[in-house]
């Protein structure tokens, strides 16, 4: 299918759901459009918050504490998860001893420790920036083990021919393996830090987009509940545009799926 | 396996003085035996290989599948320890990776994360040259290869038989006194095969390396090199023939495949082979041959 053409088929199901949800909630086809209203507002009134969120500019002050909680948690995650899964890789016997406990602590719904990690960091981002670092370090952690670990043997062994030494192994090998197995989990890893973010606004804070939907949940302001799950959609859609466009830049080497000489 | 760099012994030093005044061999296997595993898993690869290539020459090896010529590649490249025995490069001991040697694997080696150009160049900057004359020299060995306009690919946007070559000018940039070959063309192609031959041998012609080239490919063995030797079917493979490759040079490896002495080489040499392929594959074509004779 042509770009243009897929475009106009991804704006048409927009259009329908716009249409039935507007269809539903003014004319009495599967219910009374008064209930209804009350459960799932209008699509025109969602639409006149989102413009108010901007308009007002209100919105402009939980982007920025949600982008800074989201950003805060991945790098320090992603910095984490790269010296240790380095490190444990290195050192096999160790990461043999831990194992169990690491399987442990990613097997761990991180939510129970949002309460937690309000008790010991406070209300302010930084309680949500330890959330979204627990999930991020795990998911780096683990990629740049595998990386590490599954150098090609062959590719190895002739760097050592080549005459490289452990430092310019790690450098010329280890590392680049590693960082590639890293970037590939990088729309999982961003995607977290944003979760963590915004379920530790949701649990508990006075920022945050996560903040906003939970305060229009707790009036029953169902419009205001629409409006900021758009919002964040929309913010993930960007975020995840960049982090495509980063992917694109450093993994420039790798095959794309489908692409391959002979 | 030991990491650690070549280590210069008073050993080696003596080592290479009564050798350089000796018959100056390359590479030297003595007694070589290599297992795998211990106790009852215990596997002898190879046992009792001894051999000697000479500074220029071009040896061949041959021998079934799994007979473990690769792994006297190895142990001659230091990448693996022998469990008896002494190889010797260049008069000195292998200790740690032999630093006069290049080598060339079967599967891919280059690191994907490279351009071709920067696999070829990495292999003097870590011997201390710097980025921009260690690229100006790798284009020089690029353009030896015929790859010229592929500098700036990545490995997976080269075919199979580029990126040999990108290997080739990979291994060949650190101007090593010895090459080991470990079926390098085996991925390729029949005709890409008879090509990188060529380019191999006008490679070689320049300046006569030692060159111990392992292939399963009796044809390809005879039409490079200035001997053959074969060894048997493994477990305990050890070397059970030589043959001296008369034929003339410089060659075209096409051609030379045409000329009446290639074929009773051929046949001599298959002689001694046939029984050990037969070994090696145990029964499994035993009906067949049954069926032929």
């Amino acid at each position: 299918m042509k770009r243009t053409h897929l475009l106009i088929w991804q704006i048409a199901v927009a259009v329908v759901i716009f249409v039935v949800w507007y269809a539903v909630a003014t004319w009495p086809i599967v219910g009374d459009p008064k209930k209804i209203q009350f459960f799932f507002s209008t699509p025109t009134a969602v639409i006149v918050r989102v413009y108010e969120f901007f308009a007002t500019g209100v919105i402009w002050k939980h982007l920025w504490i949600t982008l800074t909680e989201t950003i805060l948690a991945f790098v320090i995650g992603s910095l984490a998860g790269i010296a240790v899964g380095f490190w444990l890789a290195r050192q096999p016997r160790i990461a043999a001893i831990l194992d169990p406990y690491v399987k442990m602590a990613n097997a761990l719904p991180r939510v129970v420790l949002a309460p937690i990690f309000m008790l010991w960091f406070g209300l302010g981002i930084w309680s949500k920036v330890a959330l979204g670092v627990t999930l991020v370090f795990f998911i780096v952690f683990f990629a740049v083990y595998q990386g590490v670990k599954e150098v090609s043997p062959t590719i190895l062994a002739n760097a050592r021919m080549l005459g490289m030494n452990d430092r310019q192994l790690l450098r010329h090998v280890y590392w680049p393996s590693a960082l590639s197995w890293m970037f590939s989990s990088l729309h999982a890893s961003v995607g977290f830090a944003l979760v963590g973010a915004v379920v530790g606004e949701y649990m508990g804070s006075a920022a945050g987009l996560g903040y906003l939907i939970h305060e229009a949940e707790s009036t029953f302001d169902v419009t205001g509940v629409f409006a900021g799950m758009a919002v964040l959609s929309a913010f993930v859609i960007f975020i995840d545009w960049i982090v495509t466009l980063v992917e694109h830049r450093l993994l420039a080497w790798r095959p794309q799926a489908g692409e391959r000489a002979t | 396996m030991v990491l650690e760099g070549q280590v210069e012994g008073p050993a080696g030093i003596i080592g290479m003085q009564t050798k350089n005044g000796g018959e100056g061999a390359a590479v030297e296997l003595r007694d070589i035996e290599v297992s795998f595993g211990e106790g009852a898993l215990r596997f002898v690869a190879v046992s009792n290989v001894d051999l000697a290539v000479r500074a220029g020459e071009f040896v061949a090896i041959v021998g079934p599948t799994g007979c473990g010529k690769s792994t006297l590649l190895n142990v001659i490249g230091g990448l693996l320890k022998p469990s008896a025995g002494v190889a010797v490069v260049e008069g000195s001991p292998v200790a740690g990776i032999s630093k006069s040697c290049g080598y060339l694997f079967q599967a891919d080696a280059l690191m994907p994360w490279k351009t071709a150009l920067a696999n070829v160049a990495v292999a003097l900057e870590i011997a201390g040259e710097t980025k921009a004359r260690a690229e100006a020299r790798a284009r020089e060995f690029l353009a030896r290869v015929g790859l010229s306009r592929f500098a700036d690919r990545y490995p997976h946007q080269l075919s199979g038989g580029q990126k040999k070559r990108v290997a080739l000018a990979q291994m060949l940039i650190r101007n090593p006194r010895i090459l080991l070959m470990d079926e390098p063309f085996g991925p390729l192609d029949a005709q890409t095969r008879v090509l990188m031959g060529d380019l191999l041998l006008s490679l070689w012609q320049q300046d006569r390396k030692a060159v111990l080239f392992v292939t399963h490919d009796l044809d390809e063995a005879i039409a490079l090199s200035d001997r053959v030797v074969v060894m048997s079917a493994g477990p305990q493979s050890r070397i059970i023939a030589e043959h001296r490759i008369d034929l003339p040079r410089p060659r075209q490896t096409a051609e030379i495949r045409l000329d009446t002495s290639f074929h009773a080489l051929q046949k001599a040499i298959w002689n001694d082979l046939r029984a050990e392929v037969m070994r090696a594959y145990g029964d499994e074509f035993a009906a067949i041959a049954g069926a032929g004779a």
